[in-house]
């Protein structure tokens, strides 16, 4: 399969909040169907990068690219917005804290958007969110509201809603940070299977075990800059630079 | 003259059918000021300038003038201006949008606290900032402020009584005609008193129901 080199494109993406710069002209390229993890210490950046792909944190400078259309497109408000929410169905996002919708079944959290934006059938919504339950192997739970669920299926299921809109690209914003230890691998599983399907991926995490064995590139940023890029055979064994020697060799530390 | 509670048999089909008026008009103005709020409330966190000064006027309006004075002004006033309104529209629409007002106050507090998370999520499946106030935000606020609007809504059935003034026949004007053809105001005040505390008892009832309805999905 030809891969295609720039699918997702970062251009000198700068973000500061006044004085304070959060990206310092940061720039990065993502094949179609590769998988890349940021790594780096809280307050780094990588969170704000990863949430300037889908512009929920606009930036302040710079061009974001998916599959040949500019994401942050300079529009009129109205234009903007309606650019903006048609780029996202395209683009899925899993957040820390899950952020399913309380009130909803994961059934109904699942097809919503679909239901609202596409104009799926009752049908039609019932087979996808089947498919995509299934997927994540919560089909047994489709009509459970998230208050009955462990943090591992919440997350479980807020992947299947983000996959519902069939996403070309999936940005997991340290999705198994506020798990119980014990619940990390079946997300990790689920991950795993999206790798395999060769979704196009960008993983911001702490699991450096996880980002060795899935992900074809690994990113070290640390206050604002990309200090270190490379595959993860070198950035985990044998990293060039002392910073990210010394962020690995303290979170090794940690983790014992 | 002691009580004599045997001259209600007689006027108890008036009484009964003003207590029927009232669990009309309280349920109508209940929804008005429960639907109304919610609009009220988006109004006021979300809409633009231009449109929310007016409605400020409004809510100043219902808030800070006595019930009965809105009533007069909707029934007798606005018929000046041409809106003649049957005296039960006129009382529904000022208990509604009284109490629309108070509703309003509950769910843009209510709304201001919901996780900013829940607006995050829905914006990045693709919904817009309306789609994601009508389907994700605005249904949790709701959901959480049940129980202080069920307390609105006791007190908008106890207020209901104001709109005898403007002469619908609820349940404390019709007692007070039965007390007219038989000057026994004692007994039909408290036949009515016995009355309102039964449909206060109903609406317990269903917001119960609503409470344990939702309380899952919270």
């Amino acid at each position: 399969m030809e891969q295609q080199q720039d699918f997702v494109q970062i251009r000198n993406a700068q973000k500061a909040f006044g004085s304070l710069e959060v990206l310092k002209d940061i720039s990065l390229t993502v094949a179609r169907g590769q998988i890349v993890a940021i790594i780096g210490p809280s307050g780094s950046g990588k969170s704000t990068l990863l949430r300037a792909v889908n512009d929920l944190d606009p930036l302040t400078g710079g061009e974001v690219w998916l599959d040949g259309v500019q994401v942050n497109k300079s529009l009129h408000y109205r234009k903007y917005e309606k650019h903006i929410n048609e780029m996202r169905q395209h683009i899925g996002m899993v957040f820390q804290h899950f952020n399913l919708f309380p009130h909803m079944t994961a059934r109904e959290n699942v097809t919503m958007a679909p239901k609202l934006l596409k104009g799926l059938s009752a049908e039609g919504a019932d087979a996808l969110a089947e498919e995509q339950l299934d997927k994540v192997g919560m089909l047994d739970r489709i009509d459970y509201y998230p208050s009955q669920l462990s943090g591992g299926q919440k997350q479980r299921v807020a992947i299947a809603r983000a996959l519902a809109m069939k996403p070309k690209l999936m940005l997991f914003d340290e999705a198994t940070s506020a798990l119980d230890p014990e619940l990390v691998d079946e997300v990790n599983l689920v991950m795993k299977k999206l790798a395999e399907e060769h979704m196009t991926m960008i993983i911001v995490t702490h699991e450096m075990d996880f980002a060795a064995a899935v992900c074809d590139r690994v990113l070290f940023m640390d206050q604002g800059v990309v200090v270190e890029e490379g595959p993860p055979e070198v950035i985990f064994r044998n990293p060039e630079k002392e910073r990210t020697r010394a962020f690995l060799r303290k979170h090794l530390e940690n983790a014992r | 003259m002691g009580l004599d509670f045997t001259v209600i048999p007689g006027y108890l089909d008036i009484v009964l059918l003003g207590g029927l008026w009232t669990v009309g008009i309280t349920v109508a103005a209940a929804l008005l000021s429960f639907f109304g709020g919610i609009v009220f409330a988006v109004i006021a966190l979300y809409a633009p300038w231009i449109i929310r000064q007016p409605f400020r006027l409004i809510e100043w309006v219902f808030m800070g003038t006595p019930l009965l004075l809105q009533l007069f002004l909707i029934y007798f006033g606005l018929v000046q201006i041409g809106i003649d309104l049957p005296a039960f529209v006129a009382g529904v629409i000022g208990l509604g949008l009284h109490f629309a007002v108070y509703n309003s106050e509950l769910i843009q507090t209510a709304i201001l606290s919901v996780d900013k998370g829940q607006m995050e999520a829905a914006r990045t499946v693709g919904l817009s900032r309306v789609q994601a106030l009508r389907k994700v935000v605005v249904p949790q606020a709701v959901r959480a402020v049940i129980p202080p609007i069920g307390n609105n809504m006791i007190a908008l059935l106890k207020d209901s009584a104001l709109v005898s003034v403007i002469g619908v026949s609820e349940l404390t004007l019709s007692a007070q005609r039965a007390i007219g053809a038989t000057y026994r105001p004692f007994e039909f005040y408290l036949l009515a008193a016995a009355l309102y505390y039964v449909i206060n008892l109903c609406m317990e009832a269903v917001q119960r129901r609503i409470e344990r309805r939702i309380a899952i999905s919270r």
